[in-house]
């Protein structure tokens, strides 16, 4: 009557002693991963050892007329490089290249007219203005007064090759790193559909979430930098980096250009400044036993 | 005679190198913890001498390899870790925790090169 208890009662002893041991030897081995926050340090593009001083000379820049894109340029990027850079940084007056490259521009125009007038007054040529070759007229000319999209911009990449130009501005600041380039902050408007994830809850008041298209109507800003690396010593442009970023609202949502433009420039900056200076990308990897 | 001789010699020879393979794992294994130890100290060169030495011992462990590719990825040898990281991948191809890692590290590594190459 009373064997088999004995018998089942041992059984389960044996059982509890058996995960005792398993969970001691768990506990004994520990754990065979661990999580460790990882520093990965990344080169400079750029090798800028033969500097001491960086010029953010200033920008062609843009688009919209709500922001000043050349001077809240030149002042963030100046205000990262102080911070986040061994480069001394130069304060100077932020430069107009949008009116240093038309002058520039008009300079050669009438360069080019003069020595056509003077062929042409040798040859016996008509002198009249109209009459010139437009091509050679046109050569240096044709900047766009107001720059409002990319193609805009294209005649005014002459200015960053022209070395003589940018080899006397490294003289007058004794030969720093020279950074400059065009900036474009162009308003953008789109409409379509956009997968949003909606909330829903059942009869149970149990909570889901829905992926749904809406068509939207949305506003924003693209930016487009263009940064333009040059040695002020030689006014040779060393390297040149361009990027896109855009930023779109709901379209009854108002949000001012400036901060729309901060807000993309962020996104930028970590890439501009691992241009000049060593970064280091934090993240975390798993150990092994 | 002479075939159950060589068979018996045979069978030897694979029970004598079992615990010697044994024994290498387990220095292996060793080498790795205490690596691991000084890692979350923040000692990546010690770290990174005891997991090389591991690998010598014990060329088939995989999370040496990987703690290795850690490791050298902190010290920004990037060449370094993504031999590594493949050395480990090679070993245990199915180790989602050695691909985890390994996807992280490309990530980091080929915006690197991708700017490299750019004019």
């Amino acid at each position: 009557m009373t064997g088999p208890l004995p018998t089942r009662k041992s059984h389960r002893r044996l059982i509890a002693l058996s995960a005792a041991a398993l969970a001691a030897t768990v506990m004994a081995c520990g754990p065979v991963s661990y999580e460790i926050p990882i520093e990965t340090p990344i080169q400079p593009k750029l090798d800028v050892t033969p500097f001491q001083r960086v010029l953010i000379a200033g920008f062609v820049a843009g688009g919209t007329d709500d922001v000043d894109t050349n001077q809240e340029t030149v002042r963030l990027l100046r205000s990262q490089l102080r911070s986040k850079s061994s480069l001394r940084v130069i304060d100077a007056d932020v430069m107009p290249l949008l009116e240093i490259a038309q002058e520039q521009s008009r300079a050669t125009g009438t360069a080019v007219a003069d020595a056509s007038s003077a062929t042409a007054r040798e040859s016996g040529a008509p002198q009249n203005v109209s009459d010139r070759d437009p091509k050679a007229a046109g050569q240096g000319l044709a900047l766009p007064q107001k720059i409002r999209e990319e193609k805009d911009l294209e005649p005014y990449e002459r200015l960053f090759a022209n070395t003589a130009y940018w080899k006397r501005i490294g003289e007058e600041y004794q030969n720093p790193l020279i950074v400059t380039g065009t900036v474009l902050f162009t308003p953008q408007s789109r409409s379509g559909f956009v997968s949003r994830d909606v909330e829903q809850y059942d009869s149970f008041g149990r909570r889901r979430v829905i992926p749904t298209r809406t068509y939207m109507e949305r506003k924003g800003f693209m930016l487009r930098p263009k940064f333009v690396f040059i040695d002020g010593r030689s006014g040779a442009t060393m390297y040149s980096e361009s990027y896109r970023e855009e930023v779109l609202y709901n379209a009854q949502q108002s949000t001012p250009a400036l901060s729309s433009y901060f807000e993309l420039m962020d996104r930028l900056v970590p890439n501009f400044l691992s241009t000049l200076s060593s970064q280091k990308i934090r993240g975390t990897r798993v150990l092994l036993k | 005679m002479q075939m159950r001789f060589l068979a018996c010699v045979l069978g030897f020879a694979v029970l004598g190198a079992a615990p010697a393979f044994a024994d290498a794992r387990s220095d292996a294994k060793s080498q790795v913890a205490f690596g691991i130890d000084v890692a979350q100290k923040g000692l990546w060169k010690e770290a990174i001498y005891r997991w090389e030495r591991a690998v010598e011992i014990d060329p088939t462990y995989a999370a040496a390899f990987n703690n290795l590719a850690v490791a050298y990825e902190h010290e920004g040898q990037l060449d370094k870790a993504r031999r590594a990281y493949e050395k480990a991948m090679e070993v245990e191809p199915n180790n989602l925790q050695i691909r985890q890692n390994y996807e992280l590290f490309k990530e980091i590594n080929d915006r690197t090169a991708a700017d490299k190459e750019k004019p």
